[in-house]
């Protein structure tokens, strides 16, 4: 790209935030109730990673790797895609993240920690929780449609935040392996909506500063 | 920028008569057309488009959502009854020629289309446009531009081949916001391309000093992009009442001041605002009716727009 450098982030944004949040109402209509299952999912997560069975890493590794397919092929290979031709390669990389979660996580068994929520990194259980919970209520709070609500398991930026937690959570020398993809993400889309001048636009960013700051401080 | 034109009284009067001409030579089209729609000869043809079209850009890009379709489907038809023609559209708009192809079969086709569209990629530049033809459900596009000069050297030979052979009507090239206007200059002085797309508005007006003087010279059409600089000099505008003397160039709002800005320039041949409205498409295109501002007339606004 000649003279790059008179280009704006703005010159790369192809559609509306009408039209982008559209995206997620039409859907959450077509995939409902599928957010119900996800959410449960997304307790169920929680749950595990408090508890003390040895296998608990693996799965849930293996519903994260489940959710972060189903977004790279319903959303953004299925929807998003049709708006933006770059979440083609997008949807490859959540597809890569969930092969890599399933393989780290499941295959390999990679995503452990202590047991019986002893020692369990609260920043990460936070952050899971705020995924589940309080990311999206947002939207609503910030005068979106609830219909437009972004689900965990089913939207990426829920996701991608939860998904974080977890590996603050379970993950040790994977950690950043599988981390990069999931704060690749949580940048794309605050320059995405910081771009279309959504007043949410920093919450994934700074929750993968967190993330990244808190896990370098504890490695010490 | 400093506040001045390069378009003296002679030289308007010239523009203006041309636009007269194009009114005789307006050909008839399927669609009620106002009485006075204001157009211009393409100089590589003499054909008459109207000063007025209608953009792509993020607004016909809403994906498969049939009620935002249908609203874009709407936009076409209020632009075509009012005597518009240009669309113009590319692959980068994602699926916006998809959304035109929808309103176009849903509006019936309307004989009146100028269908202008770009070839955006570095190579397979000829598979790209049949694909594009597909998304429009056309049987030709009547113009094809490389969009942002991408890999030019390749397009324009290709593009040129598909002119003769009959595929296309006219070869442009485009940029915007003012980039590589050494290259679009060197490639209007070598290349026999009959339309350059270009940034210009009240604001924007680096194209005076060279680019239009050459189009004019070397008998190149000119479509100009981003009049309202993506809706940004609008929202600068309509703070502020609409002036007295937009009356005296038959304006009734911020938008038909702002296009009858860059439509009075002589070597502009049309302007193409994009739009999700219908009010606002037909406020676009009365733009292309009454009066158009003279010299004088051009130098206030160009001064009352930048106080503002």
């Amino acid at each position: 790209m000649s003279e790059w450098w008179t280009y704006r982030l703005s010159d790369f944004l192809l559609f509306s935030p009408r039209t982008y949040y559209r995206l997620f109402e039409l859907y959450n209509a077509d995939i409902w109730p599928a957010q119900i299952a996800t959410l449960a999912l997304g307790v169920a997560i929680l749950v595990l990673l408090r508890r003390g069975e040895v296998w608990r890493g693996q799965v849930v590794a293996a519903v994260l790797g489940v959710c972060w397919l189903w977004i790279a092929w319903a959303f953004h290979g299925d929807r998003y895609a049709a708006i933006n031709w770059a979440a083609t390669y997008v949807a490859v990389g959540f597809a890569v993240e969930g092969l890599l979660l399933v393989w780290a996580g499941l295959v390999r068994d990679r995503m452990r920690s202590p047991t019986g929520g002893q020692g369990m990194d609260r920043v990460g259980l936070a952050i899971v929780l705020f995924a589940l919970v309080g990311q999206p209520l947002i939207g609503p709070v910030v005068g979106r449609a609830w219909s437009q609500v972004e689900i965990f398991g089913v939207a990426p930026d829920p996701t991608a935040v939860a998904t974080l937690g977890v590996l603050l959570c379970t993950a040790g020398r994977a950690f950043w392996l599988l981390a990069a993809l999931p704060i690749a993400w949580c940048v794309v889309t605050g320059a995405t909506l910081w771009t279309m001048g959504s007043v949410d636009a920093l919450v994934a960013p700074l929750v993968a500063v967190v993330c990244v700051i808190w896990r370098i401080w504890r490695q010490r | 920028m400093p506040p001045s034109t390069n378009v003296d009284r002679r030289t308007l009067m010239r523009g203006l008569g041309a636009a007269g001409a194009g009114l005789v030579l307006r050909p008839v089209v399927a669609w009620a057309q106002p009485a006075a729609m204001i157009t211009r000869a393409v100089p590589s043809s003499g054909e008459a488009l109207p000063v007025v079209g209608l953009g792509s850009w993020i607004t016909f890009n809403v994906g498969n959502d049939r009620a935002a379709r249908d609203g874009c489907a709407d936009v076409m038809r209020a632009f075509f009854s009012s005597g518009g023609r240009l669309i113009d559209s590319s692959p980068m708009y994602a699926s916006s020629q998809d959304v035109i192809g929808y309103g176009l079969a849903k509006l019936g086709k309307p004989a009146a289309l100028f269908a202008a569209d770009k070839v955006w990629t570095s190579r397979r530049g000829r598979d790209q446009v049949e694909q594009s033809r597909r998304h429009w459900d056309i049987a030709r596009f009547d113009l094809m531009q490389v969009h942002n000069l991408l890999a030019w050297e390749d397009h324009l030979p290709m593009l040129f081949d598909m002119k003769a052979a009959g595929q296309l009507r006219y070869v442009g090239i485009t940029t915007s916001e003012g980039r590589r206007h050494h290259e679009i200059e060197q490639i209007m002085r070598s290349q026999p391309i009959d339309f350059v797309q270009v940034t210009y508005n009240v604001l924007d007006r680096e194209i005076e000093d060279r680019i239009l003087p050459l189009a004019r010279d070397r008998g190149i059409g000119v479509i100009i992009n981003r009049p309202f600089r993506e809706g940004a000099l609008i929202r600068r505008v309509m703070r502020q009442p609409l002036p007295a003397w937009a009356r005296d160039i038959d304006c009734a709002n911020w938008a038909q001041v702002l296009l009858k800005f860059v439509a009075s320039h002589p070597a502009v041949t049309c302007a193409i605002p994009a739009t999700t409205s219908v009010d606002h498409v037909r406020e676009n295109m009365g733009a292309a009716t009454g009066r158009l501002p003279d010299d004088a007339m051009r130098r206030r606004m160009i001064a009352h727009v930048e106080a503002l």
